[in-house]
């Protein structure tokens, strides 16, 4: 190589890395106050602790107290007066529908840690929109599908919003049995009273329910009081390792599917539960682990491509070339998770509430819109 | 729906109604006698809950725990009122407000601080954890029975307190004419402080009670104080029979709402719309039923003008 040579490269690789010191600008809008605020915070930390150190990418965090007004308001000041790149963060499906359309409109990629509203994974899906989680009725088709076997009839229940009602219709889709009834909730519920005595009334065999945060724990700890003895089942988000230590010893034995457990054997899933409890000293939830992959991801396209080259940073984004804490992960034609659901089921590890897994309820599972999705 | 059922669900209600009206108490005391708007007041009822938590994991007695509640939103309530309130008496309503969505704010955060985000852990004791049978065969869970009753007793205690002792005579007075019980020699801001502690720990043991069967967590308190806002406006601001008629009204309004409108509706839909539609407008059912009775009773059912 002589100096002429020499001289081009180095130019070459000073302005490739003038480029590359631009970075992403991340806005994660997320749910950091309020009844939510468990589900967002375990997001933020997993998605902070796997960009920790990463000096490509800037994040920019703001709350938006599961309102979707205000996470309009959020997602207009970052793409406005912050001139954020990549968007994340969305928690509640409601808000994700007030934000990720507008959003993706105006050119701006969005990852999605958590929602997966049916209307974005079908005629809505968008080359920028990424779902990193699932599509909202993946966990309940693979529990319709895994608790058929044990088919009776089912009392349905979930909050009166879009995720409470693609849930509901996931777990319909597959499940081979009866459906004794079915019941939606007020978002943010805590009384769930009138429920209860529903489902004493009724003639079930088994309760299924999706309740989120605080509401899965009002619901748990009324349940077990009330003497109704049917069991109880649902997606992972209700049995979720944020709530689990305040419902205590009711949760136990309750079945729940979910994409990630922390004794997943995988690769990588053991050092990422120990780091995030060395960090931040819990556990994390799937929400975390979500969070976390989420980093990954947009850490792997941020090292093929410049978020300036939108179709580049697209591909690279669409590869998803990282090591999933859930294992196999890749993206379906329309964004969305390719991926194993498993069955878990809430256990006691000494003083600990906890899930552990005890089969796989769908493998390379994917979502049922993707063929309405012209990408 | 069978007339058990139906039963049990009224019951329901009544304990919703119960539990809003120990909330209720507190607001539209502070409402009647001092003037004031305190958006913190579900604050108080978060503090209330978390200190009892926090009592019963170190101790494990629900009973101090529940002391506990009292004791710390009492003396928070104090604080405050020491603190920020006694400024506000003579501003206008927009100020209190500012200034007490500020406290929300404060104490919200302040809360997360020393306890965290994650909802704390709060069971109810394991004596009354399961159910009772009623006449009738009614299995209804022992711990909502006992609400009920220490909601009423409550009651009880208030309505003698206001309409049978010195006290009573003194805060009824400073309802009706503050400048006037202050000639006469009471001691007002006295008064206002312990009306306001008495108020705050009504919250604070509504939060415990509750926190026991619902999550303990920040931000616990606000849908409660929305519905407590509801409840004096339909009693009337500053009367505690309001308070109690209301909150009961409103609790077995949403109960029932939630349960028949769906069923209603089932004769006049297919199942799934009628549920998803007969929950939607259940949820609406309150604010029209608030709406009705101002119509009719523009101040409220026990309200005075």
């Amino acid at each position: 190589m002589d100096f002429k040579q020499l001289l081009a490269a180095t130019c070459v690789a000073a302005l490739g890395a003038g480029a590359q010191a631009e970075g992403v600008k991340v806005g994660m809008i997320t749910t950091l106050s309020g009844g939510g605020a468990g589900l967002g915070i375990d997001v933020r930390d997993g998605f902070l602790l796997a960009v920790k150190g990463n000096d490509d990418i800037e994040v920019v965090i703001e709350d938006d107290q599961r309102k979707p007004d205000i996470a309009v308001q959020l997602a207009d000041k970052m793409i406005q007066s912050e001139k954020v790149d990549v968007m994340t963060g969305i928690i509640w499906s409601n808000l994700a529908m007030a934000v990720v359309p507008a959003a993706t409109a105006q050119g701006k990629f969005y990852l999605s840690p958590n929602a997966g509203p049916s209307a974005l994974a079908g005629k809505g899906c968008h080359q920028n929109y990424f779902n990193v989680s699932w599509q909202n009725d993946a966990f309940s088709e693979a529990a319709g599908t895994a608790l058929s076997n044990e088919a009776g009839k089912v009392f349905l229940m979930a909050p009166n919003y879009p995720a409470g009602q693609d849930i509901m219709a996931g777990f319909k889709r597959t499940y081979q049995g009866e459906i004794a009834a079915e019941v939606y909730t007020k978002l943010g519920q805590t009384d769930y009273a009138a429920e209860i005595a529903q489902m004493r009334a009724s003639d079930a065999d088994q309760i299924y329910f999706f309740l989120p945060g605080g509401m899965g724990i009002s619901f748990m700890k009324q349940y077990a009081g009330s003497g109704v003895d049917k069991p109880v089942s649902g997606p992972a988000f209700s049995f979720d390792q944020g709530i689990l230590g305040a419902i205590g010893d009711a949760a136990i034995g309750a079945k729940n599917t979910a994409h990630w457990s922390k004794d997943l054997d995988v690769p990588g899933n053991a050092e990422f539960v120990a780091a995030f409890q060395e960090e931040f000293g819990r556990l994390p939830s799937i929400y975390a682990a979500q969070g976390y992959d989420t980093g990954l991801l947009l850490a792997s396209a941020a090292a093929k491509a410049d978020v300036d080259d939108a179709d580049a940073f697209r591909a690279a984004l669409k590869e998803a070339d990282f090591q999933s804490v859930r294992g196999k992960f890749s993206f379906a034609s329309n964004h969305h998770p390719l991926q194993n659901i498993y069955l878990r089921e809430v256990i006691k590890e000494g003083d600990l509430v906890t899930n552990r897994i005890v089969g796989t309820a769908a493998t390379d599972h994917s979502d049922p819109y993707g063929a309405d999705c012209n990408l | 729906m069978t007339t058990l059922l139906l039963i049990e669900q009224v019951l329901n209600g009544l304990q919703a109604g119960i539990m809003l009206f120990l909330m209720a108490a507190g607001l539209t005391l502070i409402f009647g006698v001092m003037g004031l708007i305190n958006l913190a007041h579900g604050s108080l009822y978060m503090i209330g809950a978390f200190a009892a938590a926090a009592v019963a994991a170190a101790t494990g007695s629900f009973l101090l725990a529940l002391f506990a509640s009292l004791v710390a939103a009492a003396a928070a309530g104090v604080v405050i009122e020491l603190a920020v309130i006694r400024r506000l008496y003579d501003r206008d309503h927009l100020d209190q407000v500012l200034a007490t969505f500020a406290l929300i704010l404060i104490l919200s955060e302040g809360t997360r601080w020393l306890f965290g985000s994650f909802p704390l852990y709060l069971d109810v004791p394991t004596i009354l954890s399961g159910p009772v049978i009623l006449p009738g065969g009614i299995a209804y869970p022992a711990y909502r029975l006992v609400i009920i009753l220490v909601g009423l007793a409550v009651a009880a205690g208030l309505f003698l307190l206001i309409g049978r002792t010195r006290i009573g005579i003194q805060i009824r007075a400073g309802e009706a004419d503050r400048e006037m019980i202050a000639a006469l020699g009471v001691n007002i801001s006295a008064l206002y402080t312990m009306v306001f502690a008495l108020g705050a720990a009504l919250a604070g043991l509504a939060g415990a009670l509750v926190g026991a069967i619902q999550s303990v967590q920040v931000g616990m308190g606000e849908p409660v104080l929305i519905l407590a806002f509801v409840v004096i406006v339909i009693g009337g601001i500053g009367s505690i029979k309001g308070a109690l008629v209301g909150a009961l009204l409103v609790g077995l309004t949403d109960t029932l709402g939630g349960v028949l409108l769906p069923l209603a509706l089932g004769g006049l839909m297919d199942a799934s719309s009628a549920t998803s539609i007969g929950s939607a407008v259940a949820s609406m059912l309150i604010y029209v039923l608030m709406a009705v009775v101002l119509i009719f009773r523009p101040t409220g059912l026990y309200g005075t003008a």
